[in-house]
């Protein structure tokens, strides 16, 4: 019966090899792909067909090889992105269009996006925008918005050059090359083959007491090489981003919080793993009664989910300026609402996961991370192990948002790595990925706006309750966010913002592209447009009215001498406003089920953390050889710190970027960058990367005796300074160089000059502010209640545009999640824990997008430039909810306006 | 644990006599339904089937194996009748799950939100099952799915192939699906709907198929009645033709916007199936 048709060894052809395997029955094309032959440029998403990642080509068809059964590729050509690049034209010119365009960020999904173009491109040589998408529709990203990448394939004109970079072209990526040859390495794709792996249990209700059974027994089942819990933290069982609010464990004692929170790991050869069943785990569970809702939570006589945090109340946030209440009641019209979001999944593609090892009796983990140094704090604490003894290599990341910044991986790891004293590897699956990490706060906010006759705002009443979940987090961060950005980039001269977060056994809420803004910009910038209508004004014309403006106070009392680009933007969007509203106006005339609508918003973002210490140090030198080398700390999550931190450095010195070695993020041997959060590696980083440079530059010219405009090279032990005067060369090679090698040497700090605001939240929280205006049109059928965004325009005041193609992708990136967010995301606990029932926009849903850089340059940031990356999707929910108003007549107050909620809204209003 | 893959039916039908053995085709829904360590004894791979890769057209209808894929249904010239089930297949998650997947596996899966079943149902579809001990039987489609995840098929038994019974060649058809994003979506409710309008004008066959508005895709058969003899431009839809709809709450809608918005997509479907 089980005789030649069920051979366990196959033979085909990988990237035009033959390869040999014996894959276990059932075992998936991609794990084989991977594990047994080396294709780590094979990525994996989600293990469904959700994501695309993972596509191959299997004789010339694009497949999931994650749903492909290995023992299917018998005598069949299989193709990855590392075998195309190399053998076929295609994706070589491919790989050259893609960096052209900015079309990976951070590379997760490029193999797989790459890969179904190249099929696409050998049937359709030039292929349309819709085959583009019938194609890669298959494929998710969470950074771009799709839209370099349709460029990329259809071939438009590039837009980003190799050449000198200096600060303002649009220079390609520099770390671009290994995103699209598939040599980048994330965090599972270090472990060495055949490494042990850890698998977490994890609690199957949100709140539960447990016990073990006999876990000595159950560790010495054959294949296991640990088990872990937390009698096994050496240090202590707790971690959290904010010190004073430490308070998640490592591993549940006696009780767990959440569902899907971990009480317990096992460490296991990978074969083991295959068959490992986690019901065979002896843990017994009591579920018991849980509060999964902010309301419930604050009730009295409900159980505290942590010792201190009366009613559940984690902390709140409060500004106040002026007479508020006065400032409402004595307005001559007034609007209020009350507003909703649920939680949000960050959505990258890359599930954490990371590799350790012990290396001459240090621990070293090499994992996904947007924070390595925290990552080393979090760890000496948890190991109870000196600083000096640990070693935090970040891998390439792909995708983080905001999640990576909390530890994820890395106790698991070390831990592991520690009681087995073998390499060990993890990688979460994404169900796993998706109940554990951190989410976007869901929000409850109550507002209420009041203004005189002509227009000007005379007060401001904003209530907002946030749901932090069982866990701190960043929600402290949010609580202090919102009130300072409540008011948006406005004159409000009677405001009140309070914010609270409370906790509930939901998913820890943290850190999310935007801290709590975007929320908040919601109801806000929906209020805007109500208020407007109600005064029969413009809502143009009412937000340029009370726009902040240099030397107008915010509501925090911090006055701008420059760089307060909120009008600028709002001037610059105008003519779309005119121009797509009649258009608009004159669709609707023709039709009656699909209706147009043209909406706006704005939006505001301090840049650093707030009021708080946030330095940054760059390093540099030249060695002997006369290599520029650049110790870059500023973690690049895909937005693109190694280039745009290298361009700031490179102006600096005044040498080509091409000139510049970059040593990436390790905490051995690179100062440290600070977290790449609250958009301010540009800001931050680049200030201390332009110091760097400047006093790198003083030093060799110094040394030189050359003129200041001296043009400079460096390169084969020698320098060269060309000046008025001529050439002049120092010979480095003879110079006597440093332990680190370096015959010049620069290790500069920058720290962000801000000042703690008060009771009243007063003061100067931040240096700098970038502004943001976006114009949406969309298209509601009212039957179905579907909404189809058909364009954006989107005004961004960056200060200074480093490399404006990365502005644009940045752009179109925060666009598709703030799309997400208004239209289609939700995070249910237990329900909508994979991709498939949690939706993320697909390159089908994000429409053509115009990006308009605005330089109002900032006194503080690095040749004027500001940070950019959260700021983008502030506007968008807004600006969409705006826009199906327009079109429909109907005020939505809760995001996601799913379509049952949109067609709700329009039946309610017809009756 | 053993992967077998035979090369003829026979064999095939051999290995199934024994227990907890899991079919697989292109993997779409087996590899996803799967838990982890939870495994069959066995996986049988029918893709070297050459007969169930087969495509047949004749006089006595239409045949598709087990191992067609949705790529291979959309590859083919197939008549008029057959545009909603090629529209259906370019909506099947993405050209990934298209290339991989079969139609066979999307009815065997028997999810209330497959969106192969609709237009299958439009167009009459029967089901080929085989085993080894028993001679092969053929159940129409609405007789196979029975319940969420069940159907009329014993554990030795297979589906060998679907059978589409000849249809006038005048019959139009059209698919609508409703989600909330483009592409990779699993569908709020999808209708499909094969019409055929004599020369009079008037509608001769109507066969409207709903998923994803109850626990098994449904013919609506009143509604078909109703539409027998009218013109196609004076169609109203009661909610007596929806009768057989029961659809549920759940994250992608609730009933209530369900039983709303179908009635507009069945319009739209009816529209769409004449106007082609």
């Amino acid at each position: 019966m089980n005789k030649p048709f069920s051979d366990p060894s196959l033979t085909f052809t990988l990237n035009a090899q033959t390869v040999a395997a014996a894959p276990y029955p059932g075992q998936r094309l991609s794990q084989l792909l991977r594990e047994d032959l080396g294709a780590r440029d094979v990525k994996v998403g989600c293990d469904a067909g959700d994501c695309g990642a993972c596509t191959v080509l299997v004789d010339g068809k694009p497949v999931c090889a994650c749903l492909t059964p290995a023992h299917q590729a018998e005598g069949r050509c299989v193709e990855t992105l590392r075998g195309l690049r190399g053998h076929d034209p295609i994706a070589d010119q491919l790989a050259e269009s893609f960096q052209n365009h900015g079309a990976a960020q951070c590379g997760i999904c490029t193999p797989g996006m790459m890969v179904s173009a190249v099929a696409l491109l050998r049937e359709v040589a030039s292929p349309s925008e819709a085959q583009v998408q019938d194609a890669l529709g298959g494929v998710l990203c969470r950074c771009t918005g799709y839209r370099k990448i349709i460029d990329a394939v259809v071939g438009a004109p590039a837009i980003a050059f190799d050449n000198a970079g200096q600060v303002g072209a649009s220079v390609r990526r520099l770390d671009g090359a290994e995103k699209v040859s598939g040599d980048e390495l994330f965090g599972d794709d270090v472990a060495p083959q055949g490494c042990c792996e850890i698998f977490v249990i994890r609690s199957p209700f949100p709140r539960a007491s447990f016990v073990f059974g006999d876990l000595v027994a159950f560790a010495e089942t054959p294949g296991i090489e640990a088990v872990l819990t937390a009698v096994d933290v050496p240090g202590k069982n707790e971690f959290g981003v904010i010190p004073q609010f430490a308070d998640q464990p490592v591993f549940a004692e006696q009780e767990t919080r959440f569902l899907g929170e971990a009480v317990a790991a096992i460490v296991a050869d990978p074969t083991f793993m295959t068959t490992f069943n986690p019901a065979d785990f002896p843990v017994t569970w009591t579920e018991l009664p849980c509060v999964t809702d902010i309301v419930t939570a604050q009730g009295e006589g409900v159980a505290r989910l942590h010792d201190g945090r009366d009613r559940n109340v984690m902390c709140g946030g409060l500004v106040i300026c002026g007479d508020p209440q006065k400032g409402v009641a004595t307005a001559d019209v007034t609007v209020e609402g009350h507003f909703s979001s649920g939680f949000v999944e960050h959505g990258y593609i890359e599930p954490e996961a990371g590799f350790a090892q012990i290396v001459d009796g240090r621990l070293e983990v090499h994992a996904c991370t947007q924070a390595p140094v925290m990552d080393l704090d979090a760890l000496e604490i948890i190991l109870g192990m000196d600083r000096s003894r640990l070693r935090i290599v970040p891998t390439a990341v792909g995708g983080g948002f905001g999640s990576k910044l909390d530890v994820t991986v890395q106790p698991y790891l070390a831990l592991g790595a520690l009681k087995t004293g073998k390499p060990v590897r993890i990688c979460y699956a994404r169900t796993e990925s998706m109940q554990s990490s951190t989410k976007r706060h869901p929000s409850d906010i109550r507002l209420k706006i009041g203004a005189r006759k002509d227009g000007t705002i005379t007060g401001f009443e904003f209530y907002g309750e946030f749901d932090t979940g069982a866990y701190a987090s960043w929600g402290p961060t949010v609580a202090t966010r919102v009130p300072v950005h409540a008011s948006g980039p406005y004159r409000i001269a009677n405001y009140r913002a309070e914010s609270k977060g409370v906790h509930t056994h939901n998913p820890p809420a943290g850190a999310f592209r935007g801290f709590g803004v975007p929320q908040s910009a919601i109801a806000q910038e929906s209020l805007f447009d109500d208020l407007a209508e109600k005064l029969g004004m413009d809502p143009l014309e009412f937000r340029l009215l009370n726009a902040l403006d240099a030397n107008v106070p915010t509501v925090c009392g911090q006055t701008f001498r420059q760089g307060v680009g909120i009008k600028s933007c709002l001037n610059a969007i105008r003519p779309a406003w005119e121009s797509e509203r009649q258009k608009a106006a004159d669709f609707n005339a023709e039709t009656t089920v699909v209706k147009r609508g043209v909406g706006l918003a704005a939006g505001w973002y301090g840049c650093g953390n707030t009021s708080l210490p946030n330095p940054s140090t760059i390093k540099a030198g030249v060695t002997s050889k006369g290599q520029i080398v650049l110790h870059q700390g500023a973690m690049d999550i895909g937005q693109g710190a190694n280039t745009v931190i290298t361009q700031i450095f490179a102006t600096a010195l005044g040498v080509p970027v091409t000139a510049v070695q970059i040593v990436g993020a390790d905490t051995d041997v690179t100062p440290d960058a600070g977290k790449t959060s609250a958009s301010r590696q540009t800001y931050v980083s680049g200030n201390a990367a332009r110091l760097s440079g400047e006093k790198l530059r003083a030093e060799i010219l110094g040394k030189m005796n050359v003129a200041t405009d001296a043009v400079l090279s460096s390169g084969n032990g020698m320098i060269v300074a060309t000046d008025a005067a001529g050439e002049h060369r120092l010979d480095v090679a003879a110079m006597v160089a440093d332990g680190e090698g370096f015959v010049f040497r620069s290790e500069e700090f920058y720290n962000p000059p801000t000042k703690p605001l008060d009771a009243n939240g007063q003061g100067a929280p931040y240096a700098q502010f970038g502004y943001a205006v976006h114009l949406v049109v969309v298209d509601v059928d009212t039957a179905m209640g579907t909404v189809k965004p058909v364009k954006f325009v989107a005004a961004h005041d960056v200060g200074k545009a480093i490399n404006p193609m990365m502005v644009e992708g940045q752009v179109h990136g925060g666009i598709a999640q703030g799309l997400g967010m208004a239209l289609m995301e939700e995070y249910i606990p237990g329900r909508t824990e994979n991709l498939h029932d949690y939706l993320i926009p697909t390159i089908g849903d994000i429409p053509e997008i115009e990006t308009i850089i605005i330089e109002e340059e900032d006194e503080h940031g690095p040749y004027g430039a500001k940070g950019l990356g959260e700021h983008v999707l502030i506007p968008t929910a807004p600006a969409i909810l705006n826009a199906i108003k327009a079109a429909t007549g109907v005020r939505l107050h809760k995001v996601p306006a799913t379509p049952a909620l949109v067609r709700a809204a329009i039946v309610k209003a017809a009756t | 644990m053993t992967y077998y893959t035979p090369t003829a039916l026979s064999d095939a039908l051999d290995i199934l006599s024994k227990a907890n053995g899991q079919i697989v085709a292109g993997g779409t829904d087996v590899y996803p339904s799967s838990k982890k360590g939870q495994t069959p004894d066995y996986f049988l791979d029918i893709t070297r089937i050459k007969d169930l890769k087969a495509l047949r057209q004749s006089e006595d209808g239409t045949y598709f194996g087990a191992a067609v894929t949705w790529s291979d249904i959309i590859a083919a010239r197939l008549p008029a009748a057959f545009d909603a089930l090629k529209a259906a297949s370019r909506e099947i998650g993405s050209v990934q799950i298209q290339n991989a997947g079969t139609l066979v596996g999307n009815i065997c899966n028997a999810s209330p939100a497959a969106d192969g079943v609709p237009a299958l149902l439009a167009l009459d579809a029967t089901v080929q099952i085989e085993s080894a001990t028993r001679p092969p039987r053929r159940v129409s489609l609405a007789d196979f799915i029975t319940g969420i995840r069940t159907k009329a098929l014993a554990a030795d038994e297979m589906v060998s192939g679907i059978h589409i019974p000849p249809h006038d060649k005048a019959m139009r058809s059209a698919f609508e699906k409703l989600g909330s994003r483009r592409y990779l979506v699993i569908s709020i409710c999808m209708t499909a709907a094969n019409i055929t309008v004599g020369a009079d004008g008037r509608i001769v066959d109507a066969r409207l198929a709903v998923g994803a508005c109850s626990t098994v895709a449904q013919r609506l058969t009143a509604l078909e009645q109703a539409l027998i003899g009218a013109r196609p431009e004076t169609v109203q839809i009661t909610a007596v033709h929806l009768d057989a709809l029961a659809p549920i709450d759940d994250v992608r809608g609730t009933s209530d916007y369900r039983l709303d918005v179908v009635k507009e997509q069945i319009r739209r479907a009816i529209t769409g199936a004449i106007r082609a």
